[in-house]
């Protein structure tokens, strides 16, 4: 994966399929710390210890569908190898926090990439979680919740075509206002 | 500010796409459902999403449903794509780009034509 928006999207698939009924995302671009740090918090069903143990091993994964689980793996070897960091918390019950460090400025930094795009997938892709995504700046902040947003829609899929073009409008306008301010 | 405006115009998209519902209702609901686990993300799969809800964008296509779901075990033909119109067979698509998409919905999705060439055999 060549950009860390698609290794958000992977993470954030592992929180559904721990069963989460809402998953907070957030990405900062701290400019002044030369930092990015991406957090993705959910509410599922947790790890065990031992399981955290060996998270980082690609032969040891929850999947049923085949015995090599890669997502977090990558995920970690790529803040590893520019001056990042890549934590996990987990509780049995209460849910997973995983947050990655990278050095904004580092050359081996992959791009963050197309994280509009990520944020419409998921949003549409799995309509039964609350989604709180937040996208920062420095301390330029954009959050899009969509509790009310499904709350005006109840009935209507996300993927009805007017809808798909108020999403994409909503992150577009979202992300330019973030940005302006940093220019 | 901007947020209450367009979260009114929300309610006026609901509305319509209620009234067009009523029409269309005897057909019932399609689904599309694009496989984002970390195989097939890592094949493409967020551009083949894309591709999707730009194609029901583009045409105004009511009445679709697209979700995602995780690995489903064919990680080699990655990017998958499964479509169900109401009492047919699940049908699931291999090896699907942007471009393959275009075909799939514009014969599947909207005519109801199976395109074989890109189907996974199932066996069992």
């Amino acid at each position: 994966m060549r950009e860390l928006s698609l290794h958000i999207l992977d993470i954030a698939e592992n929180s559904v399929s721990a069963g989460a009924s809402k998953i907070e995302i957030s990405v900062n671009e701290n400019l002044n710390k030369d930092e990015l740090i991406i957090k993705i918090t959910d509410n599922g069903k947790g790890m065990s210890a031992e399981k955290m143990k060996n998270l980082a091993d690609p032969f040891i994964t929850s999947r049923t569908t085949r015995k090599v689980g890669l997502g977090i793996p990558f995920l970690k070897a790529a803040a590893e190898a520019c001056e990042g960091s890549f934590e996990i918390r987990s509780e049995i019950g209460v849910g997973t926090e995983v947050e990655v460090h990278f050095r904004h400025s580092h050359i081996d930094r992959m791009p963050l990439g197309d994280l509009k795009s990520t944020w419409l997938n998921l949003l549409v892709g799995y309509p039964y979680v609350h989604w709180v995504l937040d996208y920062a700046v420095n301390i330029n902040t954009y959050r899009l919740d969509d509790q009310p947003i499904k709350e005006i829609l109840i009935g209507i899929p996300l993927s009805d075509p007017q809808v798909i073009g108020y999403l994409k409008n909503e992150i577009a306008n979202g992300f330019d206002s973030v940005i302006n301010i940093k220019s | 500010m901007n947020a209450i405006k367009s979260l009114d115009d929300l309610k006026k998209i609901r509305e319509e796409a209620l009234a067009k519902r009523k029409v269309t209702e005897t057909s019932g609901a399609t689904q599309v459902i694009v496989g984002m686990g970390t195989c097939g993300i890592a094949a493409g799969a967020r551009e083949t999403m894309k591709a999707v809800l730009e194609y029901i964008e583009a045409k105004n296509l009511p009445n679709i449903v697209v979700t995602q779901t995780g690995c489903i075990g064919l990680c080699e033909q990655e990017p998958i794509l499964q479509v169900v119109m109401s009492e047919k067979e699940k049908v699931t698509y291999g090896k699907v780009s942007p471009e393959v998409v275009k075909t799939i919905m514009e014969n599947h999705v909207e005519k109801g034509e199976v395109v074989e060439g890109h189907v996974i055999p199932m066996q069992g």
